[in-house]
């Protein structure tokens, strides 16, 4: 009986894995080697063509500029937030966590907001200057590729590395400085060796983030930046080129397995369970005496708030008029439908799609999340676990784009025709989702320590009440948790969506995109208010997440 | 009344405790000290019931509660590493055990703020426990412990987690608390020190064994073997002889009476020995060492090729370092034997 439930709770997510995350990998597989004559045609039709060489290059050294990018500016952040306390570490830490989830349109629009042709910036410039022209170019150049990578992964250091960083003992250097190291030695030979994991992980999850970008290269990038990831988008739906579209897959697949295995060793060296530890007295931080630091922290917060600020802004001020009047009309404009356009669904119905995918997501992921986080957690010797684990974390790596491809070639035909179901979203939201889901319902698990059980039972706690005082308490929150997770991922996710979304049943992520793509101030309002709602409710999914979040360092 | 019945324990092949037979009496707080690995923490879960002896009782008022599970011995123990709950406050944990007893809220609410005052805790109720320093989460352990009225508290090296100048304070503070709630305990520790502080009676276990079962003053003064002697510090221990009514030490030969003839230990208590010839029993020697350690001074005197140590009053003046001098002592209160086999 115990043999049967347990093989059953193996069967859940290998079975769920295999068939909506390995079929389809298999397919694209199949089918960029191609068949009969044509074996390898769309490589070799790959390595001869100049230009998706050159795409390749480009999504690599983007990738690595951004990354270096973001350690720059996120690197002293980790160092203050590690060592010091100052007002406002928590609010920082917080907001700069804010970008991390904001779905990949929303922090496009954002900077749009802010530095596009009608953004902020521009505007005032226009106004003050009586200028025709916006003066900065911002949009569709590499400087708003760059920017919108820092601005979503530098979370990933400050939390990874700071974390890290705040964990290990300040003696450690001071012992250091004591036998006649130097402030430099000290950093190289002492600090920078301790926290090599952390930052070896952070730098590859960086890259890994940056290499699968898209969202941010479609929208900001503009069309003459592409990167593997839109190459396969553009491939897919402009030139309906399978094959070609399937050998990239491919390639990047390859990439970015490599670097989450690389990441899956390394993040393991990084994490340990949470323990009650006495918090280690830290150094204030503070402005007279060091206004670098200070200044420093200060323009860090505003890099993370403006963009945010000047969307909600922007969804509220009209665009063409004159004059800074509040206006709700792009609000209102949600509720209508003013169009014929069978294509074009009213933003109300999109609302509404998002929020059934996302709870269908929400109960997809717990129902193949929890049994798993539960093996992993109490069976974690397991020869099974330890091949699960990894396993579980290989979504994280792929690139959305390409799991949309795979369920668009494996899935729309016999033994497993959905091309018709609207139940495809959420299964590649539940995969996209499920690697944090199980991240942060594994720690919880483990964190019920023997310990805890025995103390209830000493206290008089019979069996049953030790499951239901200790477990499911401790439970309760992290399945909290992970459902916002799953919940916020499913309401932002665009890549996959973008290529499986039904074109009736958009979601708000595809309708913004569609509102950006056409002229008109209402349109171009619409997307604001719409990218508003989104960033508010996947802040504040976040700030639930922090609330009730049982931490386990290094765990993303 | 707890009562261990010969005890015994094995983890695979490893005996971990062997014969254990030892009492304690409502009211008393007896303290099992020894070092680490000799068996004392499975000895707590065993008596907890989290475990189970490969043989032997456990006892309640003569009563063999070896079968009953551990949530309904109504035993307290309080984990070296505490083992708060982190989804309960401060309040919270105090008050758990007293809401599996099924009390009326109002009544739990009175005994936990009682506790909570008890501890020094007034006012912490609401407070998170990962929120709490190290001394502050020991006494919430202290407090989720004392406040069901367990009929015996087991504590599980309470203080080996803090710092030292916290573990004196606390320790005079946990005796008292356990004293005015006159809260049948039993205390394990490794620290002597702890042990003679808190206990009326001290258990010493040595290698899964007890070494010797007897009160603070009388293990220190009688010690039962060499371990016993050498784990309270009396470091003095030399192989000697009884012969014919004489003692033959390597530092000396004097006459014994009442020992049978055979084979020794001989403990020369550090504690029992004085500058100057006075004593009936003398040594000369060379002084080597001498350690400060606030009130008392360690001395070393080298005779021969035995390094003889005595504690001394640090008001005493020393003889320099290498200077010859004598020491005397009184073997009825210096000298103990423990025969050897």
């Amino acid at each position: 009986m115990r043999k049967n439930l347990a093989g059953l709770l193996w069967f859940l997510p290998l079975a769920f894995l295999a068939l909506f995350y390995f079929y389809p990998l298999a397919s694209i597989l199949a089918l960029s080697f191609g068949r009969g004559l044509t074996v390898m045609q769309p490589f070799v039709q790959i390595f001869l063509s100049g230009s998706i060489l050159g795409i390749a290059w480009f999504t690599i050294w983007q990738a690595a500029l951004s990354t270096l990018l973001t350690l720059a500016l996120g690197l002293p952040a980790a160092y203050l937030l590690a060592r010091y306390k100052f007002r406002g570490k928590s609010f920082l830490r917080a907001l700069s966590g804010i970008p991390f989830v904001l779905p990949t349109l929303v922090v496009a629009t954002a900077f749009e907001a802010l530095l596009g042709p009608r953004g902020w910036v521009n505007q005032s410039l226009i106004d003050l200057f009586a200028l025709d022209q916006p003066p900065i170019q911002f949009v569709n150049t590499l400087t708003a590729i760059l920017v919108a990578h820092v601005f979503y992964n530098t979370t990933i250091v400050l939390r990874l590395v700071g974390d890290f960083w705040a964990r290990l003992s300040p003696r450690i250097e001071q012992a250091a400085r004591s036998l006649g190291a130097n402030g430099w030695q000290t950093f190289t030979k002492i600090t920078l060796p301790m926290i090599a994991p952390a930052l070896s992980a952070a730098t590859l999850l960086v890259f890994i983030f940056d290499f699968t970008s898209f969202g941010v290269i479609l929208i900001l990038g503009g069309p003459q930046f592409a990167t593997l990831e839109t190459e396969i988008y553009f491939q897919t739906v402009a030139l309906f080129n399978l094959p070609i579209a399937a050998a990239l897959a491919l390639l990047q697949l390859l990439c970015t397995l490599l670097l989450t295995i690389i990441y899956t060793k390394l993040s393991a060296r990084v994490s340990r369970p949470a323990e009650l530890r006495t918090p280690t007295a830290a150094h204030q931080l503070s402005p007279r005496k060091n206004p670098v630091a200070f200044i420093y922290l200060v323009l860090l917060a505003a890099f993370f708030a403006a963009p945010l600020v000047g969307l909600a802004a922007r969804s509220i001020t009209p665009v063409d008029e004159q004059g800074s009047a509040i206006t709700f009309d792009y609000y209102a404009a949600l509720a209508q439908n003013d169009r014929d356009d069978i294509f074009f669904a009213p933003p109300s119905s999109a609302i509404s799609s998002s929020l059934i995918y996302g709870f269908a997501t929400v109960a997809l992921a717990l129902l193949v999340g929890l049994p798993a986080a539960w093996l992993l957690a109490t069976r974690s010797q397991a020869f099974a676990s330890r091949v699960l684990g990894p396993l579980l974390m290989l979504p994280i790596g792929t690139s959305a784009v390409t799991l949309g491809l795979g369920f668009i070639v494996a899935l729309d035909s016999p033994p497993l025709d959905l091309r018709a179901s609207p139940v495809l979203v959420p299964l590649a939201h539940t995969l996209v989702a499920l690697p944090f889901v199980v991240r942060s319902l594994t720690p919880a698990l483990r964190s019920i320590r023997p310990r805890l059980r025995q103390a209830a039972a000493v206290l008089g706690a019979a069996p049953r009440q030790v499951l239901r005082h200790v477990d499911l308490p401790l439970v309760s929150r992290a399945l909290f948790v992970s459902a916002m997770f799953a919940f916020a991922i499913s309401i932002g996710e665009f890549g996959a969506t973008a290529l499986i979304a039904r074109p009736e049943y958009p979601t708000i992520p595809v309708l913004i995109f569609r509102l950006l793509s056409q002229p008109g101030a209402i349109h171009y309002g619409q997307a604001m208010a719409l990218s508003t709602i989104l960033m508010l409710v996947t802040a504040g999914g976040l700030l639930l997440i922090e609330r009730f979040r049982i931490a386990e360092v290094g765990e993303f | 009344m707890l009562g261990l019945r010969d005890i015994q324990k094995k983890f695979g092949t490893k005996l971990v405790l062997d014969g254990i037979s030892f009492q304690v009496k409502t009211g008393e707080i007896v303290a099992l000290l020894g070092p680490s690995g000799s068996g004392k923490s499975t000895l707590l879960s065993i008596i907890a019931g989290l475990e189970q002896p490969d043989r032997g009782q456990v006892l309640w008022d003569s009563k063999d509660i070896s079968a009953v599970p551990s949530h309904l011995r109504g035993f307290g123990l309080m984990f070296q590493d505490y083992a708060l709950f982190p989804h309960r406050d401060v309040s919270g944990n105090t008050a758990f055990g007293l809401e599996m007893a099924g009390q009326p809220r109002a009544q739990i609410n009175k005994r936990v703020r009682e506790v909570l005052e008890l501890v020094g805790l007034a006012g912490f109720d609401r407070r998170e426990v990962s929120s709490l320093s190290g001394g502050e989460q020991q006494r919430v352990a202290l407090a989720r412990a004392l406040a069901p009225q367990p009929k015996l508290l087991m504590l599980d090296e309470p203080l080996g987690s803090l710092d030292r100048a916290l573990r004196t304070r606390l320790l005079q503070e946990l005796a008292d608390i356990l004293r005015a709630e006159g809260q049948t305990s039993l205390y394990v520790t490794h620290d002597q020190e702890e042990a003679f502080a808190i206990a009326d009676r001290i258990v010493l276990l040595e290698a899964g064994r007890i070494a010797q079962d007897a009160a603070p003053q009388e293990l220190y003064l009688r010690p039962a073997s060499p371990f016993v002697a050498e784990f309270l510090g009396l470091h003095n221990l030399f192989s000697g002889k009884i012969s014919a009514g004489v003692l033959h030490s390597p530092f000396a030969e004097f006459p014994y009476v009442g020992g049978a003839d055979g084979e020794v230990t001989v403990l020369l208590r550090p504690d029992a020995i004085n500058i100057g010839d006075r004593g009936q029993a003398k040594i000369t020697g060379k002084l080597v060492k001498a350690e400060f350690q606030g009130s008392a001074t360690s001395a070393f005197l080298q005779s021969a090729s035995q390094l003889i140590k005595f504690d001394v009053s640090s008001a005493t003046e020393l003889p320099k370092i290498g200077e010859n001098f004598t020491i005397s002592f009184d073997p009825k209160t210096a000298i103990q034997l423990f025969p050897r086999k």
